[in-house]
């Protein structure tokens, strides 16, 4: 049987005088989120579960899931390793005892309820809850069925109805949400024959838990599973048996799920808020590298015809230059080529006339005219 | 008379034809059972494995793929590599189809698809990775259908809008660049949630940086992959531009993928670093993830930087179809065959040969649109009446 709420309270009553936790103690931590106040648990005491599958058949009949495939009072489906599946929200699995292998371990499996589920930070439609009270709920109406939920939760929990074509749902345990808003425990405390299961508010949990460990310390291992894995958990386990044995797995760390994609969610406004400053930047300067080299390329364009241009008219005007000199080289030569003949004909003249003069003095005068006649017409030319 | 009905059969009964039709059959026939009978009658889903290739294929390899439309039109308006602008249109259609089909799949896979608009309705539910990754998306491929819109404009002759659309370019970009940083390095940002179930190697506090970098050099291969498919199949769509400036495109291209591929490698040495996992380089797991950093991303920098020095077009090109290769085999890694890797055999995935097959049928429906585009829009050729436009 499970226990009543009065029994309960009777229980921390009595836990509440040993357990002496500090008030400012928890008050001057570093902004950790504890869980909502009062909000509810469940311990389970491996230590005591016989592996009787009643939570799981309970658990059945509370959600009315479909009914097994083989009876919950057959145990040999105990020698299989299960989990979680759309049928079934809890399953017991049995583990073989290292240190009594006499005594083998059964360890119940179900949805952790953890204080910062990695399920509700990942759905984009904001389908799962945390409430208040404790249970993590889910909402099938706004589901859009994309399992990122599976993907994200470290406890292997959520299931889906492949088989559903039109209205799958992810499925997975409530804590009984609906029943513990009624007063009543969640189904599978309730019919606890070992008292395996206890539930309470968390922090009165985590203190009774503390206390088994203080006053059997041979019976457990030194360790509440749930107080702060992936930032805390509502289902807390205590365990005779290293926890890895018993297929719980001991390298998920103390960090709450949201913290590990918070730095990549908080790049996000950066990124809108520069990338577009950057990017217009970069084509700022594409454009203004592309405009000093046109304008360079125009620069040197016109100062290559500003060049060429001069040079041009250098050109032409040693061109001229070289045409008067040439005329004046021709005109000097011509000159002297006048000269020249002149100098000859005279000499020339002379000398005939020293002939002459020799043999017949009267023909001589008429040759000297002609002499001169020729000349004054080279001259005219 | 013989001679008529065989030039007929030769039109229809090609190899093309034949092997497209049987696949978009086979694709029909699975997605009515898929629709009916539900997700478990088409896939081997579990609950330890929730996402199959149609996400780790279908929506990662198919999102990074599609990063060739905002690499180009970054390369061409922003970093003004104006010699690349022939290129830009085919691009753009392949990032417009890519990221069109990513969401086509995306409804085989959820499991209300009709629900999709709901997280922009119902729930924003913003500290969800999926959320922006969705948001961004949506916005994305409006931006591509803007941005692909001047094409079929042209071609039924709408100037005057044409001419709207093509003034949005610069902002397009823009917009195209930061959507495309934000869902590229938050698709890889999606996996930081499951430290516990990703193997140490591939999961990594830089996984975003990792997925956004790859997809540049994804983008870039891919137009280049993308080109050497399309010189063969639709040569004579091609105007002389495409035709001569392929080749520098290619070698450009190369060249800077051979780049990107260098700074990939060293992050992803940095990475291992970081997590202090060298230990673990000597296990299987070890081994196929240097298989994936030596044989298709060191490799591949390699032979991209020996093709261009030597401008090798071909040799380019055949390195952008491995490096290709190595981009689908890095989002697999990640999202199927590296995640629960700690788990025993028996409940490992294998995908079911209808994925496979939904998978295959996706990847047809967009080759025979872009067949049905390039051969009627102006894509590969510049129309007649908007030379020089600009866009």
């Amino acid at each position: 049987m499970g226990i009543s709420r009065r029994k309960f309270l009777g229980w921390m009553g009595a836990a509440g005088m040993a357990a002496t936790v500090g008030k400012s103690a928890a008050a001057s931590s570093t902004g950790q989120f504890t869980g909502f106040p009062d909000s509810k648990a469940v311990l389970h005491d491996i230590t005591r579960c016989i592996g009787c599958r009643s939570c799981e058949d309970s658990c059945n009949k509370v959600n009315a899931l479909p009914g097994p495939d083989q009876p919950f009072s057959d145990l040999t489906v105990l020698e299989e390793n299960r989990r979680t599946t759309s049928k079934s929200f809890t399953v017991v699995n049995q583990y073989s005892n290292t240190s009594k292998p006499e005594k083998p371990v059964f360890r119940k499996i179900q949805c952790n309820h953890c204080l910062e589920p990695a399920c509700a930070s990942v759905c984009f439609v904001r389908a799962f809850t945390k409430t208040p009270v404790g249970p993590v709920t889910y909402d099938p109406d706004v589901c859009v069925g994309c399992r990122y939920c599976m993907i994200a939760c470290p406890f292997d929990i959520p299931t889906y109805e492949y088989d559903e074509p039109l209205t799958p749902r992810i499925m997975k345990c409530t804590m009984c949400a609906p029943r513990i808003e009624e007063g009543k425990l969640p189904g599978c405390v309730s019919v606890c024959p070992t008292e395996a299961l206890t539930f309470g508010s968390r922090k009165d949990l985590i203190k009774m838990a503390r206390e088994r460990i203080l006053n059997y310390p041979d019976r457990y291992v030194d360790h509440i599973y749930g107080e702060n894995e992936m930032g805390g958990t509502s289902w807390l386990y205590l365990s005779g048996v290293p926890f890895h044995e018993i297929g719980m797995r001991e390298d998920l760390g103390i960090k709450p799920a949201p913290e590990l994609t918070s730095g990549a969610l908080g790049i996000v406004p950066m990124v809108v808020g520069l990338w577009p400053v950057l990017l217009t930047g970069i084509y700022g300067m594409t454009k203004r590298k592309e405009k000093i080299a046109s304008n360079e390329k125009a620069a040197a364009v016109s100062d290559t015809l500003k060049r060429a241009n001069s040079e041009a008219a250098k050109k032409l005007a040693a061109a001229i230059e070289k045409e008067r000199l040439d005329k004046e080289k021709a005109l000097e030569a011509a000159e002297k080529r006048k000269e020249k003949a002149i100098r000859e004909a005279l000499e020339k003249a002379a000398a005939k006339k020293e002939e002459d003069a020799a043999d017949s003095p009267e023909p001589d005068n008429k040759k000297v005219h002609t002499t001169d006649d020729t000349m004054r017409s080279e001259e005219d030319s | 008379m013989s001679g008529e009905t065989s030039t007929v059969k030769r039109t229809l009964i090609t190899p093309f034809n034949v092997i497209t039709g049987m696949i978009v059959l086979v694709g029909l026939m699975i997605t009515v059972l898929r629709f009916t009978k539900g997700l478990g009658a088409a896939t081997n889903l579990s609950d330890y494995h929730p996402w199959g290739i149609w996400i780790g294929f279908d929506l990662l390899v198919g999102v990074a793929l599609a990063a060739g439309g905002y690499v180009t039109s970054a390369a061409v308006y922003i970093f003004g590599m104006k010699r690349y602008h022939f290129a830009v249109r085919p691009a753009v259609l392949t990032g417009f189809l890519g990221y069109l089909f990513v969401v086509v799949a995306l409804h085989y896979d959820l499991g209300r698809p009709w629900r999709l608009p709901y997280p922009f309705i119902m729930g924003w539910g913003t500290t969800s990775l999926l959320f922006e990754v969705g948001l961004c998306v949506a916005l994305y491929l409006t931006v591509l259908f803007l941005e692909f819109s001047p094409a079929p404009l042209e071609w039924l002759g709408f100037k005057k809008t044409r001419n709207l659309a093509v003034r949005l370019t610069m902002v397009l970009t823009i917009l195209g660049v930061v959507l495309s940083t934000l869902h590229q390095s938050s698709l890889g940002a999606l996996f930081l949630i499951a430290p516990s179930k990703l193997h140490p190697l591939w999961y990594s506090p830089y996984l975003p940086v990792f997925f956004f970098v790859s997809s540049i050099i994804a983008g870039l291969s891919m137009v280049m992959f993308e080109g050497m498919l399309s010189h063969h199949a639709f040569h004579e769509k091609m105007d002389e531009t495409h035709l001569t400036e392929s080749d520098s495109l290619t070698i450009g291209f190369g060249k800077a993928a051979s780049l990107v591929l260098a700074g990939y490698f060293t992050i992803k040495i940095i990475g291992v670093a970081a997590g202090n996992h060298w230990d673990l380089l000597t296990t299987p797991y070890g081994i196929w993830f240097l298989v994936e950093i030596i044989g298709f991303v060191a490799l591949p920098c390699f032979l991209y930087a020996v093709g261009v020095r030597d401008k090798n077009v071909k040799w380019i090109r055949y390195t952008a179809a491995w490096t290709v290769l190595g981009i689908v085999i890095n989002r697999l890694n990640i999202s199927v065959i590296a995640f629960n890797w700690h788990l025993p055999a028996a409940d490992r995935y294998v995908p079911h040969w209808m994925e496979i097959g939904i998978s295959v049928f996706i990847v047809t429906l967009i080759i025979l649109f872009y067949r049905f585009i390039v051969t009627r829009m102006p894509i590969l050729y510049e129309h007649p009446d908007y030379q020089g436009g600009g866009h």
